[in-house]
């Protein structure tokens, strides 16, 4: 009775234009090059909307679609290509091909002066591709071929501008990171196999299902190693720390990967495995702490940061904590809920940043802006848009989303009031740092002369209003509606204990705190510009341990890759390899070669007489297999001969 | 079906009729090249046949032909593939252009006697995958070393010799116990042949004491010229010296075939018990070749140490001893011989067009040359085990049915290799072709040519589909012949391996 939706061409139309762009793009004109690339995910987009009103119209979720031929079969390991469209997937690819889309038609107009203009569009669509099969996969395996797909596109953007080092060091340092993360999500499947027997999300569910008391023990091991996987996608402690070098990549690629979809990941495999998750209490609460813990750290370094895309780095990082720390506390719609809205705020910041960015001539440093309100007005005013919907303003997307995870948080006993409290702080901290960066890039007097700033072509800012529209009303459905139709393929949360006047305590709570992070920000940004200094040069110590990340990045290389170099190259390197096995061997070969004097001719270094010697010694080989030798043998008591019982 | 009956006769002769050919003719020109080009071209296409009319579901082996060659000894001219020899075979096929290809412009002189080396040491190979008596096979073991070591001594880039004769004591003395054990056996059971010697001695009436010494020297020759760590001593001078041709086969598949099929296929009950050894081994190895790649300044080097991680990886999926874990280890040397054959080609060529093999002096080459650097960075990402290009189904069998089927703790420290191999790679990558243009990219050099696009883009396709539809070879890998212990064609018993087998061999 369902029909055939096609899901298949949703990530194969982007990959047809990868392929052709990345093939023939230097030779096609632009304007072709720009209709195959944005062509792609639009019509990508157009087969989820189909599915989107089939789905209204009676079709059954979760629907799937499998390739009739199997992916690897081999053994006792059966893998199938195979695409499932529930709830969840529906909202993933609505945002993802959606929003996508809208960067790909933004990227027209920012990278229209870029000599690689084709290979950035056919890294973009390869991107879509590999983040449709993420969100499409019905097992976990064709999950990782996503997952480590949109890390190859992210290395290969991040790296675009690949002749300057700093470029090309953020995107090796963004795979490698994140294959640690990698690292982690292959344990969790091996794990998966050994105790489920298979990879297939259903199946998983089907078994967890039909043994209900199975809790924690492998389950928390599986549900760990998965995270580890989620922390290095997600960029979560301990493994963000590629993110803010990823900013090196083209400011759309930071708002379509590094903000609005990829980095979502990590939140998106923790709902689809949330079947595991729910049996390990432990395993949870340590989802939550990684969370609560990762949107506080990264929102102190927020604080002080003086790019313009470093501060959304970071509040990306922050932004993705909440997520986290909604999928700890089981709340796994609220969590889809924010990465939705996050998805249209985010993306928004970014998109206006690069405005920004691309009317300041390149300039990013926010010490150099101001002013340009009046310069950049729809800039000006799409991003104010976005940044009360970060701050967690009615009636703004963020504000509906936020609150959902933190009222979530609150309702679970002692541990979720603490992460609620350090929720709360963070939100504070976030309208702090977005309103400086709003007071700083658009209000008072431009801080430098030399550049004329102009407001970008409607490529550009066409996209920034739709994104606008959203981030003030995405969050309109509110979390009960988003809840209940998300509740057949994530659960629902119980919220016992709850109440209609704590709820609204807990808002009216949490609106006070942005606006009180509003207020600081307007004293110290607005109304006293040398505020700012001042309190910085009052405590020295935390404003560098700030402005340095807290050495994060420091304390990794000493640890880590400069003594593993070390060991590798003096340890394994001179000590193993060549002094102990290579002075072996040598030994070894001495003694082998002194036993003949007659090798000693071969110490001439004349190449005919080595070459002439292997040739003889290849001949007495053949000789030695035609010779009748059986009689030889025979006369040597060792090798005895023992035909007759044969 | 005639051809069926002499198909494999027909793969050893056309190499052999090619070399006798070149060896013949004048020395003129790019003559020798054409001509092992078109001898190569034959072979690889008579290769095909094998995949083309492999009986899925028969068992035994296929193409067989089993003929009396010498009377006393009793010698049989006994060849025969099964699913595990079956694509090896056609893998040997595919990398002769290959190779012909890598030596166009590098070999500049001598062409006459390199070519006819070039196309014996194929007869060799082929001769290897394909024997039945272990005569016959040990004739052919030899055979492929000899040309091997001619070569390096004779076209080393500046250590030739030294290379030459560090390769000939690692490769030749682990050859004599192994030529001792066979004659033993001989000895012992009056016969060459390996079916006939699989039967005897899983009947048990061989002294098992003397086995014991027989499968330690067969394994011991084996993994020197696999190599397994700490054996590996001659690999990165042979990689640094060899002819890129030469270079590209000398590792690996040789070794790793011979241990499936004589050591494990011969002496299941020993390798059983040395097993765990072997499995320690590859784990360290992939470590260990990993970390070193990380460290090394000369990208030959580089290439030896990341071979050995790789090359352990498969050995770790031999040792394992399980069915998936054999289909992983088979796979992944297909994968190994196709993705290696293409980096050696790209830095071949990287070599040649800027005379030096020292990292360092690259930098900044994407620009000037796209298309080098395009096709090795897919390359690269095959051998990183990127999911969907091939590296990743042979990696992700071997470590999943080593965690299933052997021990987590091994699998585990195994799986770090992912993590390391990505971190040289890219480096590399990054050295090579990204940041600012060193003073070496400014030189003027041309990107690939037709003939090298023709070779690369093919191969780099061939990664892909081998990546996306492993579903083409792996059910004829499993139409191979069962190791005697086993029943069926489920895993080996690995009682001294314990641990659980609940994802694995329930079929």
């Amino acid at each position: 009775m369902n029909e055939h939706l096609n899901l298949w061409l949703i990530p194969l139309l982007p990959f047809a234009g990868f392929v052709i762009n990345g093939l023939l793009g230097r030779r096609l004109p632009k304007s072709l090059v720009t209709a195959i690339a944005l062509l792609a995910p639009l019509v990508s987009f157009g087969v989820v909307l189909n599915a989107v009103k089939a789905s209204g119209a009676g079709l059954v979720l979760p629907y799937s679609e499998t390739c009739p031929i199997g992916w690897i079969n081999a053994g006792a390991l059966h893998v199938d290509f195979s695409f499932v469209f529930d709830q969840l997937s529906l909202v993933m690819l609505l945002v993802v091909t959606g929003v996508g889309f809208l960067i790909h038609i933004y990227s027209v107009g920012y990278m229209s002066h870029e000599e690689g203009y084709w290979r950035f569009f056919s890294y973009m669509n390869l991107f879509m591709f590999f983040m449709t099969v993420l969100v499409l996969a019905g097992n976990a395996l064709l999950m990782f071929v996503g997952w480590e797909g949109v890390g190859l596109a992210s290395y290969l953007l991040i790296g675009f501008y690949y002749k300057k080092n700093s470029a090309a060091d953020a995107g090796k340092k963004a795979f490698i990171v994140n294959r640690i993360g990698d690292f982690g999500f292959l344990i969790g499947m091996f794990l998966l196999l050994a105790n489920f027997g298979t990879l297939s999300f259903s199946e998983i569910g089907a078994k967890l299902a039909a043994s209900p008391a199975w809790t924690g023990g492998v389950l928390t091991v599986i549900a760990l190693c998965l995270l580890l996987g989620a922390t290095g996608k997600s960029a979560q402690l301990p493994l963000y720390v590629w993110l803010p070098d990823a900013m090196e990549g083209p400011t759309p690629v930071s708002a379509l990967i590094h903000a609005a979809t990829m980095v979502t990941a990590g939140v998106y495999m923790i709902a689809r495995t949330h079947a595991i998750f729910d049996r390990s209490p432990f395993a949870l609460s340590v989802v939550a702490v990684v969370g609560a813990a990762t949107a506080l750290f990264a929102a102190t370094i927020g604080l002080v940061q003086n790019d313009i895309k470093r501060v959304l780095a970071y509040s990306t990082i922050s932004q993705l904590g909440y997520m986290f720390l909604g999928c700890g506390v089981t709340a796994y719609s609220a969590a889809i809920f924010h990465l939705m809205t996050h998805a249209f705020f985010k993306a928004l910041l970014f998109l206006a940043a690069g405005s920004v960015i691309h009317g300041m001539g390149g300039e990013q440093d926010l010490r150099k802006m101001g002013g340009l309100r009046k310069k950049m007005p729809v800039t000006f005013w799409t991003m104010t848009a976005a940044v009360f919907a970060i701050a967690g303003f009615p009636p703004f997307a963020g504000f509906f989303s936020k609150d959902a995870i933190l009222y979530a948080a609150f309702l679970q006993g002692t541990t979720g009031k603490l992460l609620w409290f350090v929720g709360v702080v963070t939100a504070l901290l976030t309208a702090f740092y977005m309103f400086r960066l709003w007071y700083l890039t658009f209000l008072g007097e431009s801080r430098s002369h030399d550049v004329h700033p102009h407001e970008s072509p409607w490529s550009m800012l066409g996209p920034l209003s739709i994104l606008a529209l959203l981030s003030v009303g995405g969050g309109w459905i509110g979390i009960e509606r988003f809840g209940a139709f998300l509740a057949p393929a994530v659960g629902r949360q119980t919220g016992e204990g709850g109440s209609a006047q704590l709820e609204i305590l807990l808002i009216l709570l949490a609106v006070a705190v942005a606006a009180l992070g509003w207020f600081m920000a307007h004293r110290l940004y607005h109304q006293r510009p040398e505020g700012a200094a001042q309190l910085a040069a009052a405590m020295p110590t935390g404003y560098k341990l700030l402005l340095n990340k807290y050495f994060v990045d420091e304390i990794y290389s000493y640890t880590f890759v400069k003594p593993l170099l070390a060991f590798s190259r003096f340890i394994l390197g001179w000590v193993v390899d060549t002094a102990v096995l290579g002075g072996l061997a040598w030994l070894l070969g001495g003694i082998a070669l002194l036993g003949g004097a007659i090798l000693q001719r071969w110490q001439s270094g004349n190449l005919r007489s080595y070459a002439a010697w292997l040739a003889f010694g290849a001949a007495a080989l053949l000789l030695f297999v035609l010779v009748p030798w059986t009689s030889v043998l025979a006369s040597f008591p060792v090798f005895h001969m023992n035909v007759a019982g044969h | 079906m005639a051809i069926n009956e002499s198909i494999l006769t027909w793969i050893l002769l056309v190499p052999l009729a090619g070399a006798v050919l070149v060896a013949l003719l004048p020395d003129r020109g790019k003559l020798p090249a054409w001509l092992a080009l078109l001898t190569s071209l034959v072979s690889f296409g008579l290769t095909l046949h094998l995949p083309a009319h492999f009986v899925l579901g028969q068992h035994g082996f296929q193409y067989e032909i089993n003929r009396p060659w010498i009377e006393n000894p009793a010698i049989f001219y006994h060849v025969g593939v099964d699913g595990l020899s079956l694509w090896l075979v056609v893998l040997v096929g595919l990398l002769a252009p290959v190779g012909v290809l890598a030596s166009w412009n590098a070999i500049k002189d001598r062409r006459k006697v390199f070519y006819a080396l070039f196309l014996v040491q194929q007869t060799a190979m082929f001769g290897v995958f394909i024997s039945l008596d272990l005569m016959v096979y040990y004739g052919f073991w030899e055979l492929s070393l000899v040309p091997m070591a001619i070569l390096i001594a004779m076209y080393g880039r500046k250590d030739g010799p030294k290379a030459a004769i560090k390769f000939f004591l690692f490769t030749f003395i682990p050859s004599a116990p192994l030529l001792v054990a066979i004659l033993w056996l001989y000895a012992r059971t009056g016969t060459f042949d390996f079916v006939e010697l699989r039967l005897l001695i899983d009947s048990g009436s061989m002294p098992t004491g003397a086995l014991w010494w027989v499968a330690l020297a067969f394994l011991f020759a084996f993994a020197v010229k696999v190599p397994v760590f700490p054996l590996h001593g001659w690999l990165a001078d042979t990689f640094t010296e060899a002819p890129v041709a030469m270079a590209m086969v000398v590792a690996g598949k040789l070794g790793l075939y011979s241990m499936l099929r004589f050591h494990v296929g011969l002496f299941p009950v020993q390798s059983r018990a040395v097993a765990p050894i072997l499995v320690a081994l590859a784990v360290i190895g992939i470590l260990y070749g990993a970390c070193l790649a990380l460290v090394q300044r000369d990208f030959w080097r580089l290439l030896a140490f990341a071979a050995i991680s790789h090359l352990s990886l498969i050995t770790l999926g031999i040792y394992g001893l399980t069915f998936t874990g054999w289909d992983g280890a088979i796979y992944q040397i297909l994968n190994h011989g196709v993705v290696d054959a293409a980096l050696f080609l790209l830095l071949g060529i990287l070599e040649t067009r800027y005379a030096t093999s020292q990292i360092a002096a690259y930098g900044g080459l994407a620009s000037r040359v796209p298309q080098t650097a395009t096709l090795f960075v897919i390359t690269s990402l095959a051998m990183i085990g990127l999911p969907m290009l091939n590296g990743f189904v042979g990696e992700f069998l071997i470590l999943s049915s080593t965690f299933t089927g052997v021990s987590h703790g091994w699998a585990i420290a195994a799986t770090l290799g992912v993590i390391l191999g990505a971190a040289y790679m890219l480096w590399l990558v990054q050295r090579l072709f990204y940041g600012p243009e060193s003073e070496l990219a400014m030189r003027p050099a041309a990107d690939l040519r037709l003939g090298e696009l023709a070779v690369l883009w093919p191969l780099a396709i061939l990664m892909l589909v081998m990546g996306l539809a492993p579903a083409i070879w792996i059910p004829s890998i499993e139409n191979r012949i069962g190791i005697p212990a086993l029943k069926g064609s489920t895993a080996l018993p690995a009682s001294s391996l314990s641990v659980s087998f609940q994802g694995e061999g329930q079929q």
